[in-house]
């Protein structure tokens, strides 16, 4: 196992914990709609109630998405953090938000109110995964940076990683494609967190809200995902040359990545598949509670393919278009051969941490919360 | 390239200070409430006393509470080493996002796993269940507690690793070396232990307001017995810690021992400032003023805690940075560590060789290539000295090290007289009202202390950001003062209202009081 394997093996495992997230994000879809599936004091209790047993999840996978993006490939986090500065500096604001709001909000000394937490949740919900999608947006359509190592003995001005922009990352904002991968995500999260109600409240009205929300917001997903995915997959894509190292823009790059690594395309089909048949299920059956697992399994599988994409098979997974040659790759950007090993026996230990998450959230949600738990039940949100 | 605003680096470490300080105001009481709760519970699981179960749930209302004011800071603090230390990401990232990745697989997961059951699980899961999950999320806890520890004694104490002049950063070469190195250790057991102190506090406090009202009196003896077997040990563990940190300290970083101890020259059987007040006319570290208006010294102290021998020479700031000097060690062994002028011509050499093997590089020189290579192996371990102008540059704010060394020393003293106190008085001290307000007062006090540790530590080791490899005018993210400006007022912003939220939940929880619990 040489140098190579191991820097595809961490972009597979960030990539992995990039899918995660985003099929977790179903704690911000659902909390983006807690006034429109929840329309009572009570329903919304519940609401918050059943996503609060999992918000923390969510905000650890983050947290350890972004400590794997720094121990693996640091050149990218301290490239993009430092500056892309303000979409990731408002998406920690919307998760600093998001972090005391389930515990505090109705806490009997809460001097500020169950609204302003109910309103942190909602910011979080809405600016978290709009930005998020933003962000890794520009992972397919470049930012404006250069990398220049020469720059450390520079003693005025010693910053190797420069952004050209004035606006420091919100310049992303402006682009189209960007956008429309931000509202994939928003509605991608949306139903993930409607189909995760269905499953996990007894609930009739509620139940009944969100196999209509299902529908809605998967259409308002596919008008934003399908242009961007064909905009993507057959415009101009960041090659690298692999004798060189030399990146160049070469059309329909995402596109022939997925013929050229076929495992890679099948399961992205795949996980389109199953995005599509959880939507179904939850959507248009009168009775299944599944809808979730398909459509989770769907996203991580999507999510995952993506990002194998982009960083497999000569690409760069963050791309300049300032100065092209400073694209960064997994080559380029990761970790020395010797972390990358040692983290690697350490990441021996996710499939025993997937294991005991896993048995949690069975042994948590044998029972669907109901009216009559958030009656009886001394310690809620 | 242009050339780097200066106030970046003022900017860059206010809003790293402000979001470390505000999380660090979570985070002891985590790592010791925790554990406070657990053993309640362990009690409540072997006896079946229900009693036992209601003082967990009532701590533990309060330690969830707390729990997610640290979620909040932590994520803050993980990301910015990106957002505002872009270039120390690059440089030290291969070492250094290592403990945090692992942190995150390791500890994370599992606190926040099991704190849902820890929470919400009483009535979902066995009491056998129930109990190793408030166990783990206080070990998930502590583990957390290991990894950032161990990369911040890296920091102060970088080994393990090599420069390397080709992929122009550190390397690690030893995971074990970063893991297990004397600083890490000793830094990570003071941390902790010390941490037990502020729980220990915090529980105390609590009940003795319990008592000066007369009320929950069966509850409050029991927690404050707890408490105080539980601040003994820690405080006892700390004196102990702290006097291996102290060594340490001494070895790899005299310069922050000097400045802990407002000492401008060393000699032979240097004494320990038990109290002083400093001159606040000494601006200079080479001027004639006396650096004390009032000192109240213990003879040979400081050479027995920094070598553990009676007359070591302790070199003072000016030692270190215009002289040179023998260090004794404890084996009778005399060393000559390398003068301040020496260092900054390795630095200079360093950065040099950089620039003239990345140039010859270009010019597929090999002959060239190598003496600079040799060159940069020999001088990289000082390759930070390169970015020093002038010496004044290498000494950190003496009056703050100082007056927060002695106020944590002092007040470590106190806590320990508090424990034993209390333990030795037992139920009489319910009628002591002065004692239950010094119990009350211990809360903020117990914070203050631990404040006072990190300010030591972090303060204590300016201008480095890595000892001797970067220092922070070479660390940061070259993002506009201006925004650094706004996201550290948004930051303060939150804080203070997330501050005055969690005062007023945590008051109302207490004025409940654990019979409210169900």
């Amino acid at each position: 196992m040489d140098y190579a394997f191991f820097q595809a093996y961490w972009w597979f495992l960030v990539s992995l914990l990039g899918a995660l997230l985003v099929f977790l994000f179903f704690v911000q879809g659902g909390q983006t709609l807690l006034y429109t599936i929840g329309k009572t004091e009570q329903e919304r209790t519940m609401l918050v109630n059943s996503l609060g047993r999992k918000w923390d999840l969510t905000f650890t996978t983050l947290v350890t998405f972004g400590g794997a993006a720094f121990a693996s490939f640091p050149l990218f986090y301290a490239t993009s953090f430092g500056g892309a500065y303000w979409p990731w500096m408002l998406l920690l604001v919307c998760f600093v938000l998001q972090a005391v709001s389930y515990e505090w909000r109705t806490k009997a000394g809460n001097v500020f109110g169950h609204k302003t937490f109910e309103a942190f949740l909602l910011i979080n919900g809405f600016g978290g995964l709009i930005l998020f999608g933003i962000a890794v947006g520009t992972f397919f359509t470049g930012s404006n940076f250069t990398v220049n190592k020469d720059d450390l003995t520079q003693l005025a001005m010693p910053v190797i990683s420069t952004w050209h922009t004035p606006w420091h990352g919100l310049e992303a904002v402006l682009n189209v494609r960007n956008l429309l991968l931000g509202f994939s995500i928003f509605f991608l999260a949306r139903v993930l967190g409607s189909l995760y109600f269905i499953n996990n409240i007894a609930d009739d009205m509620i139940v009944k809200r969100s196999r209509k929300q299902v529908l809605r917001d998967a259409i308002a997903f596919l008008v934003m995902f399908l242009p961007f995915l064909v905009w993507t997959l057959f415009s101009q894509g960041f090659a690298v040359q692999p004798d060189t190292g030399a990146v160049f823009l070469e059309k329909g790059k995402y596109f022939f990545n997925f013929i050229q690594m076929p495992l890679v395309g099948l399961f992205f089909l795949v996980g389109v598949v199953s995005l599509l048949y959880g939507i179904f299920l939850g959507a248009f059956s009168k009775t299944s509670t599944k809808g979730i697992w398909f459509a989770g399994i769907g996203a991580v599988l999507s999510v995952l393919t993506l990002l194998l994409n982009i960083g497999y098979n000569n690409t760069s997974f963050y791309p300049s278009i300032y100065d092209l040659q400073s694209s960064l790759t997994i080559f380029n950007s990761s970790s020395s051969f010797f972390t990358l090993k040692v983290m690697s026996v350490v990441s021996l230990l996710i499939p025993f941490v997937l294991g005991y998450i896993i048995y949690v959230w069975r042994v948590m949600d044998k029972k669907q919360i109901d009216k009559a738990e958030m009656d009886e039940e001394s310690v809620k949100y | 390239m242009g050339t780097l605003d200066l106030s970046i680096i003022d900017w860059s470490r206010a809003q790293f200070a402000v979001t470390a300080l505000y999380h660090w105001l979570s985070v002891p009481l985590t790592l010791s409430l925790g554990f406070i709760m657990a053993v309640m519970e362990t009690l409540y699981y072997r006896t079946g006393n229900e009693e036992w179960k209601r003082m967990t749930k009532f701590w533990m209302h309060l330690f969830a509470a707390n729990f997610v004011l640290g979620i909040a800071g932590g994520i803050i603090l993980e990301f910015q080493f990106g957002t505002n230390w872009s270039n120390y990401s690059w440089l030290v990232g291969d070492i250094f996002g290592a403990p945090l990745a692992i942190e995150g697989i390791m500890a994370f997961f599992l606190e926040s796993t099991f704190f849902v059951v820890m929470i919400f699980g009483w009535n979902k899961t066995s009491k056998g269940f129930h109990l190793v999950s408030t166990w783990l999320t206080w070990f998930g806890a502590t583990l957390s507690a290991l990894w950032i520890l161990v990369a911040n004694a890296w920091m102060q104490y970088p080994t393990g690793t090599f420069f390397n002049i080709d992929t122009v950063r550190n390397e690690m070469t030893s995971f074990s070396a970063v893991l297990f190195s004397p600083v890490a250790m000793s830094k990570f057991f003071h941390t902790v232990t010390s941490s037990w102190i502020v729980g220990a506090a915090f529980v105390i406090g609590v009940s003795s307001w319990y008592l000066l009202k007369k009320r929950n009196i069966e509850f409050s003896h029991k927690s404050i017995l707890i408490a105080s077997v539980f601040g003994l040990a820690g405080i006892l563990l700390t004196i102990f810690t702290g006097d291996s940190s102290a060594y340490q300290v001494a070895q790899k970083q005299p310069m922050k021992l000097a400045a802990m101890e407002g000492l401008y020259h060393g000699k032979n059987g240097t004494s320990l400032i038990a109290f002083g007040v400093l001159n606040p006319e000494k601006k200079v570290y080479n001027d004639s003023i006396p650096p004390f208006l009032f000192k109240m010294t213990i003879p040979d102290g400081l050479s027995w805690l920094a070598y553990h021998h009676l007359h070591a020479f302790v070199p003072g700031v000016q030692d270190l940075l215009d002289g040179s000097y023998l260090l004794t060690m404890a084996n009778g062994e005399q060393i000559k560590p390398l003068t301040t002028d020496e260092k900054l011509t390795f630095g200079r050499m360093s950065h040099q060789a950089m620039i003239d093997y990345r140039l010859a590089k270009k010019d597929k020189n090999d002959s060239l290539m190598s003496v600079n290579r040799a060159i940069f192996d020999a001088t990289s371990p000082y390759f930070g000295y390169g970015y020093v102008t002038s010496k004044a540059q290498l000494v950190p704010n003496v009056p703050l090290t100082f007056y927060a060394f002695h106020f944590m020393v002092i007040f470590g003293g106190f806590f320990l007289l508090f424990f034993v106190l209390l333990l030795y008085l037992r139920r009489k001290i319910q009628n002591m009202k002065w004692l239950l307000w010094v119990g009350i007062f211990s809360i903020p006090l117990a914070y203050l202390t631990s404040f006072s540790g990190w300010i030591v530590a972090e303060v204590g080791r300016q201008p480095w950001a890595i000892q001797d490899l970067l220092p922070t005018f070479a660390a940061v993210s070259n993002v506009p003062v201006s925004s650094i400006k706004t996201t550290l007022t948004i930051f303060v912003l939150i804080y203070t209202i997330f501050f005055i939220a969690i005062i007023g939940v945590m008051t109302r929880e207490i004025r409940k009081g654990p019979e409210s619990i169900k």
